[in-house]
């Protein structure tokens, strides 16, 4: 088996989460690309949904941003933003939400909002978008996203996205019956919330990757499970299907001109 | 009629208006043209303020901002934008923070000739807290308490869409977002199309159609999203997004490529822009 990066590791140990049964909305960047790995592996029968409308959509490269004319022309059917919301994500049919994030907490409570105050922001960052709605509204939410202490902080500036709240029951006892955030793939790592608590826990950690390495991008202290295992390696087919959808999406996006040497984030 | 025309009999200083497009058929030249003339205090609504609200924001036209969402898609941030939020350069500029949900269901209500929308959102969020527009009230059956936010109706609503028949109905296809919701909340409606035809016999019966007399004027524009683009005519330009992250990052680039691409320009130049997107026939 050929090497691979961390950023693959975490896109397909975020990918085998998904199952064919879901039905997902999809964030845009490395959800984008965990989903349709899932789609073009073990879970072919996933419906994905990005929030331009767009239901069962099976893009032959993965979008810039949400809006892009091909999730409409593959996708099943195509209906408008307020339909989206209220039919189908408020509706109860998601039953997954998957996110990316710009600041995390041990909790999994999002900011995508603000850096600093919010009247008077250090960094304004463009803001939830359906994220509010998604993290409450979804049966369950994943959240991928690359470890940094600038991302995985102890207190988030803004609760753009609530997931545990302060951990415990506390989105039951704001009346949210959702389950929320109950899966954090990142780079290094494999999470689930404490069954009791609800504090992130490492349940698995990828090949080569120690806990110190954990820790060393992490902005809380570290809880380990009782057992760790090992994330099991990308197998030659997931690696090679996420490596030709990224060199599709290349090709494709450097058509016009040199779009496409970065990567998406919009809401 | 002509989009400066258009314009010009629609838009007013100090109006609250939407130019809507949900990352497609984006009203560029329409914004572009509001720019040419020069509004002043307007109440900017949109949910996803991208290129053309930096434009007007870096522009000082907007004295308060609405919206859900505001990036660059695919790229980052919106940095006239950021300007003016962080410094207050070159005005400072009051916003109006929603959800998705939330807007879209504003924008719903007001079509629906509602005074306010009830949806189940906002639980947790922080966005509750510092927007005194977000209240909540108790469903009379349930108990259940749901979030609550007022109606959203522009003065006037500008959306671009792919084409209008002779009698002036307007057709929306591919990702329609929130075009149709929109025109329906706004007082006056202007919409740019593509190209104009006959009519729209042999269609399909429940394609979304505006018929001719939900909309105030209409502007033939090729081109007129780019660089959004027009399902079935043009694609996006990526790169025209890439770039204008560099162009927004100083104020002088702005302002000169504001001066060259937009003052010094008219609606015609929006056909040559997209020449190399269409797909081949």
């Amino acid at each position: 088996m050929s090497a691979f990066t961390a950023n693959e590791m975490m896109t397909i140990a975020a990918s085998r989460a998904l199952k064919g049964s879901d039905v997902c909305f999809v964030g845009i960047g490395a959800p984008s690309a965990a989903c349709n790995v899932a789609r073009l592996t073990h879970a072919p029968g996933i419906t994905l949904i990005y929030e331009s409308g767009t239901i069962g959509t099976a893009p032959d490269v993965l979008p810039l941003s949400i809006g892009d004319g091909e999730l409409c022309e593959t996708a099943v059917t195509t209906v408008s933003v307020p339909e989206m919301f209220r039919y189908w994500l408020q509706g109860g049919r998601i039953t997954i939400g998957f996110l990316g994030a710009a600041q995390i907490d041990r909790f999994g409570n999002i900011n995508t909002t603000v850096i600093g105050d919010y009247a008077r922001p250090k960094t304004r960052l463009p803001g939830g978008g359906g994220a509010p709605e998604i993290a409450t509204s979804a049966q369950q939410i994943f959240i991928t996203m690359a470890q940094s202490k600038r991302a995985m902080v102890d207190r988030i500036d803004f609760f753009t996205s609530f997931g545990h709240g302060e951990g415990g029951d506390h989105r039951k006892r704001l009346g949210i019956d959702t389950a929320g955030p109950t899966l954090l793939v990142t780079d290094l790592a494999v999470w689930k919330p404490d069954p009791a608590t609800k504090e992130f826990t490492v349940v698995s950690l990828h090949p080569g990757v120690t806990r110190e390495q954990v820790q060393e991008t992490c902005g809380w202290p570290v809880r380990f499970a009782a057992t760790v295992e090992e994330t099991l390696a990308p197998t030659a087919l997931e690696l090679q299907t996420l490596r030709d959808l990224k060199a599709r999406t290349e090709a494709a996006h450097k058509a016009g001109a040199s779009a496409g040497k970065r990567g998406s984030k919009d809401g | 009629m002509p989009l400066e025309r258009a314009v010009a009999e629609n838009l007013k200083d100090g109006d609250t208006v939407a130019f809507e497009g949900f990352t497609h058929l984006i009203p560029t030249a329409a914004a572009h043209e509001a720019i040419r003339q020069g509004f002043k205090d307007l109440t900017l609504v949109r949910m996803t303020p991208d290129l053309i609200y930096d434009q007007m924001i870096g522009m000082g036209m907007a004295k308060k901002l609405v919206f859900s969402y505001a990036g660059n898609p695919g790229v980052g941030l919106l940095r006239r934008l950021r300007d003016a939020v962080e410094n207050g350069y070159p005005r400072p500029l009051e916003i109006e923070e929603h959800s998705h949900a939330a807007m879209a269901n504003a924008y719903e209500a007001s079509a629906a000739g509602l005074p306010c929308a009830i949806f189940r959102g906002y639980r947790g969020a922080g966005l509750a807290e510092v927007n005194p527009n977000i209240r909540s009230v108790a469903c009379p059956f349930t108990g259940e308490t749901l979030a609550a936010v007022p109606a959203l109706r522009p003065d006037v609503a500008f959306i671009h869409a792919q084409k209008a028949n002779r009698r002036g109905d307007v057709l929306v296809e591919g990702i329609i977002g929130i075009q149709k919701e929109v025109v329906l909340a706004a007082k006056r409606a202007v919409v740019t199309v593509e190209e104009v035809v006959d009519d729209f016999a042999g269609l399909h019966p429940n394609l979304t159609v505006l018929p001719s007399w939900t909309v105030t004027a209409i502007a033939v524009v090729p081109g007129g999203s780019h660089p959004s683009y027009a399902h079935g005519y043009y694609d996006r330009d990526n790169a025209a997004y890439l770039e204008w992250d560099r162009i927004a990052a100083d104020r002088e680039t702005f302002r000169a490529w504001m001066q060259e691409n937009v003052l010094e320009k008219g609606a015609d130049a929006f056909a040559a822009r997209v020449a190399h997107l269409r797909k081949a026939a």
